[in-house]
């Protein structure tokens, strides 16, 4: 990937529209994705695979540079490689030239990755106005995208952390500046969602939950930074919290909230120090003690309408499902890695092989082979990379979201229950009423009367409550079910064009063998 | 032609085949084919069933032939070994409950799909063997090789008994000791000397590259087992879906597990199989290495004892015509040797030619396949 500052972007038939920020970002966003799941196209045209953390990948975000404050230049520059890619794509798979244009509008869609991996899909879709309509949904709704980039550590030995770039680009006048980048460290995205999910005012919204705390990967980081597994530890845990903050933005009442502006715009946040319980372990714990509670009620809800029900039972089957499909993807990846290996062994074994055979021809074609094995085993190693980022991780975040839609359920729920518990104690209220006005107490009945007043004011308000939760928590489910949908489909789009990919350079690497293998004699 | 050997069975005047065989339990019974132009047998065309332990014999038998030590005895085929299939099967019968009605069913394809692989390389590799004596020009008037192929009667009662195994056993015991012998003898002749160092250090590598490419066939399949699980739950998955995704799921996983499916036994067939195949048949020119260096140190020891006999000149002529009798013997074997591994070298290049060709193209063929279904794929998913 050329550094973007370096390129004199060719004059690009530009977007003229609003969307020209998001459009960059989008584009960025897809260049990370092209950085993590080691785009194939790139590499087929010799760009090394960019998948250590250290190297800084194209930041088209960072304010030092010109790009920045010329949108248009830095998108000319993404989509110059972007048309380079296609056109790629079109020797390879057909596309026709109609479908780049396409391209350009999709990407200026929304900043959520799965749009912008869709832009990736070459011109296997035919424009259709199906999707501009989507597009243009998208684009009126959602005008702003992160990136979570650069992870650095600072510091050393126990007590070191890692310090990631959070950059933004917004066209929406709340914000101070149209581009700008803070640091953040992994405690204060917790942070973030420990504010979120206590607010009144985001009551029965899905709040997307961060990644989850991990030991173990965390003080390998800390001892030091340079085996394989820290290195995907960190790169996993900086895609996680790429996509946990392109949820929340993309999240219209979580994007009006101070704290997560805050967030993304003040230079230096206060340290968030409660965020011990909030472990992989612990968000679980807390959801289902949620649930017990519920569970324990005394008052037994009578649901007048069934379909807070029947989407329950929905959410708590599929869950249970995600988690049987993301144990198999996990086994899966592990019998990847493991091909890798067994590949990589034999490559070594076929060249030692070659050099023992004593005909000459048969010789140079099991070296040829031992070499073609070890272009394999990268192919088995991007695989299980594209098995494990696009698949794998993508049912670890809907599980995560799953649970937390199953919290919002209950805090309906227990929205539900105080209004009940307001209205029995209003009844007793009522009941000491009658029996002071029996007893004919004056005094003590205007301070009767006075709770009664204020307990009907606290049922009213209770209740409305309890509606408006319902209302958000339906909002949410349908929300959250046509992006999950929306999620799952340019995933595994994705998924299977790195497969398709994949097969390509397969193809090549044994034609290329073919007539070494032909040449014996 | 599905062997590994090639350059087999176009003699006319001796064919043989392996055209079926039955399964039954731990037996495999093969059925022998023959159709001959020869006076040596009895009818022009005639089958016989046969069980492992006779090709065992067969081969037993040639290598205890004096007459054959000058030359590469064909492998003998390993024994049938269902125990792999077997034993997922068993655990797929145990694992029925936990499983999706159509991931069973998938699995037990896959299952049968294997066990059919495991026997068709077993007729394969007993065939080849057969095919191999045939086509050589000494070892297919042996006598014994004829009974075996003519022989309408159960073959037992001429197998080996407890004193012959004990005997061959014996035989392969003294043999490891010759390696010792073999590395020690000092080799006149050039060409032996090469092929002595060639064919010790490629063993070693062939015998390591096997291993290897086993480990990574198995790899494959666990991958392709993987796919079935993960193609199962993603449909059961999509079943309660409602935006019916349940196609497109179901399409593309199913796309996927073949393919990871189709590459593995075909490498398995393939690349693994030529590896197995050459490491037992260098194996056998090995043995002739052995068997000759056995042959030097007995001419060796034979000058020794005539020069002891002329010292004391007693039992002179019976030393001297033991000698003789020993330079005959190793003349003998040096000679057939030769041209026996010179021919292997030459039977070995073309096959592993043939092998690696057909692998390549079967390679090219399912990357095909595949990246012709995907677009398909991904196309019914943008269409949702």
């Amino acid at each position: 990937m050329a550094a973007s500052s370096d390129r004199n972007p060719p004059p690009f038939p530009a977007t003229e529209e609003p969307g020209a920020g998001p459009s960059d970002m989008a584009d960025g966003d897809s260049d990370e994705g092209e950085d993590i799941f080691s785009n194939p196209v790139a590499v087929s045209r010799g760009v090394s695979q960019p998948d250590r953390v250290n190297e800084e990948p194209p930041d088209l975000f960072s304010e030092e540079e010109e790009a920045s404050s010329t949108p248009a230049k830095s998108n000319g520059v993404h989509s110059d490689e972007d048309n380079d890619l296609f056109a790629e794509a079109h020797v390879e798979l057909s596309t026709d030239k109609p479908g780049s244009s396409d391209r350009k509008e999709l990407s200026s869609s929304s900043g959520l990755r799965p749009a912008s991996s869709f832009t990736q899909s070459p011109a296997a879709m035919q424009p259709t106005s199906l999707e501009q309509l989507e597009e243009d949904e998208a684009k009126d709704s959602f005008d702003v995208d992160v990136a979570v980039t650069n992870p650095e550590k600072v510091g050393d030995g126990m007590n070191a952390y890692v310090a990631y770039k959070v950059s933004t680009r917004t066209s929406l006048p709340m914000f101070r500046s149209k581009a700008f980048t803070v640091r953040r460290r992994y405690s204060d995205f917790l942070g973030l969602y420990e504010k979120l999910s206590v607010k009144q005012s985001l009551l029965g919204c899905i709040i997307p939950p961060p990644p989850e705390k991990s030991v173990v990967g965390m003080t390998k980081v800390k001892v030091g930074m340079d085996d394989p597994s820290s290195v995907e530890f960190v790169e996993r845990r900086r895609a996680a919290l790429e996509r946990y903050l392109q949820r929340v933005v993309s999240h219209p009442s979580l994007l009006q909230d101070p704290d997560v502006r805050e967030f993304l715009e003040r230079e230096e946040l206060p340290r968030a120090v409660s965020t011990q319980a909030l472990s992989g372990a612990g968000f679980l714990k807390m959801i289902n003690k949620a649930s017990d509670a519920v569970n324990k009620m005394t008052i037994k809800m009578n649901e007048s309408d069934t379909w807070f029900e029947d989407k329950f039972q929905e959410v708590e089957n599929e869950e249970q499902q995600l988690r049987k499909l993301h144990a198999l993807v996990d086994s899966l990846v592990n019998h990847r890695k493991e091909l890798c290996g067994n590949t990589a062994v034999f490559a070594k074994s076929m060249a030692m092989l070659g050099n023992s055979e004593d005909n000459t021809a048969l010789s140079r074609a099991l070296s040829q082979l031992a070499e073609v094995e070890d272009k394999m085993e990268q192919l088995h190693q991007e695989q299980a990379a594209s098995d494990f980022f696009i698949f794998e991780e993508l049912l670890a975040d809907y599980i995560r979201l799953l649970g937390a839609m199953r919290g919002c359920f209950d805090q309906r729920m227990r929205a539900w229950q105080r209004w009940q518990e307001a209205q029995s104690t209003l009844q007793k209220k009522r009941e000491a009423e009658a029996k002071l006005l029996w007893a004919n107490k004056p005094d003590k009945l205007q301070q009767a009367k006075d709770e009664i007043t204020e307990w009907e004011a606290r049922v009213t308000q209770y209740e409305r409550d309890f509606d408006r939760v319902g209302m958000t928590v339906r909002k949410e489910v349908l929300r959250f079910e046509k992006e999950k949908a929306k999620d799952f489909k340019s995933q595994i789009i994705k998924y299977l064009e790195a497969m398709l990919q994949s097969q390509q350079r397969l193809i090549k690497f044994w034609e290329a063998f073919l007539p070494e293998a032909k040449a014996i004699a | 032609m599905r062997s590994v050997s090639v350059d087999l069975n176009h003699d006319a005047s001796l064919l043989i085949d392996i055209p079926d065989a039955l399964c039954e339990r731990d037996k495999v019974k093969f059925t022998v084919h023959t159709k001959t132009t020869l006076s040596s047998f009895q009818k022009p065309e005639f089958s016989v069933p046969r069980q492992h332990e006779d090709f065992i014999w067969l081969h037993d038998t040639l290598v205890e032939t004096e007459d054959y030590a000058g030359l590469i005895i064909p492998p003998a085929p390993p024994k049938p070994d269902f125990e792999s299939p077997r034993e997922k099967m068993h655990k797929l019968g145990e694992g029925e409950a936990t499983m999706t009605k159509d991931e069973y069913t998938k699995m037990k394809q896959e299952l049968e799909a294997e066990y059919l692989a495991v026997f068709k390389k077993t007729v394969q590799v007993h065939e080849v063997f057969l095919q191999r004596l045939s086509s050589h020009p000494t070892l297919s008037k042996d006598r014994n090789f004829q009974i075996f192929l003519e022989y309408d009667q159960d073959l037992s009662v001429r197998r080996k008994n407890a004193k012959e195994m004990f005997g061959g056993f014996f035989k392969n015991m003294v043999k490891s000791a010759d390696e010792v012998l073999i590395s020690g003898i000092k080799e006149v002749d050039d060409f032996f000397e090469q092929e002595k160092t060639f064919l010790l250090d490629y063993y070693s590598k062939i015998k390591d590259s096997t291993a290897k490419a086993e480990k990574m066939t198995r790899a494959h399949k666990n991958i392709a087992d993987d796919y079935i699980h993960v193609s199962a739950t993603l449909n059961s998955l999509s079943a309660d879906d409602s935006t019916a995704n349940k196609n497109r799921y179901l399409s593309s996983s199913v796309s996927l597990q073949k393919v990871e499916g189709r590459v593995a036994s075909d490498q398995e067939l393939k690349l693994t199989e030529l590896l197995r195949y050459y490491m037992r048949d260098i194996q056998a020119a090995k043995d002739l290495l052995y068997r000759r260096a056995r042959a030097l140190a007995d001419y060796e020891n034979s000058n020794k004892a005539l020069d002891k006999a002329r010292l004391k000149s007693k039992d002179i002529p019976q030393a001297e015509e033991h000698q003789q009798h020993c330079l005959q013997k190793f003349d003998k074997l040096s000679e057939s040797g030769k041209k026996e591994l010179t021919s292997f070298k030459g039977r070995r290049v073309v096959a592993f030619r043939k092998n690696l060709i057909e692998m390549a193209e079967l390679e090219i063929k399912h990357a095909k396949v595949s990246s012709t279904l995907q677009p398909t794929c991904v196309r019914l998913f943008v269409y949702s």
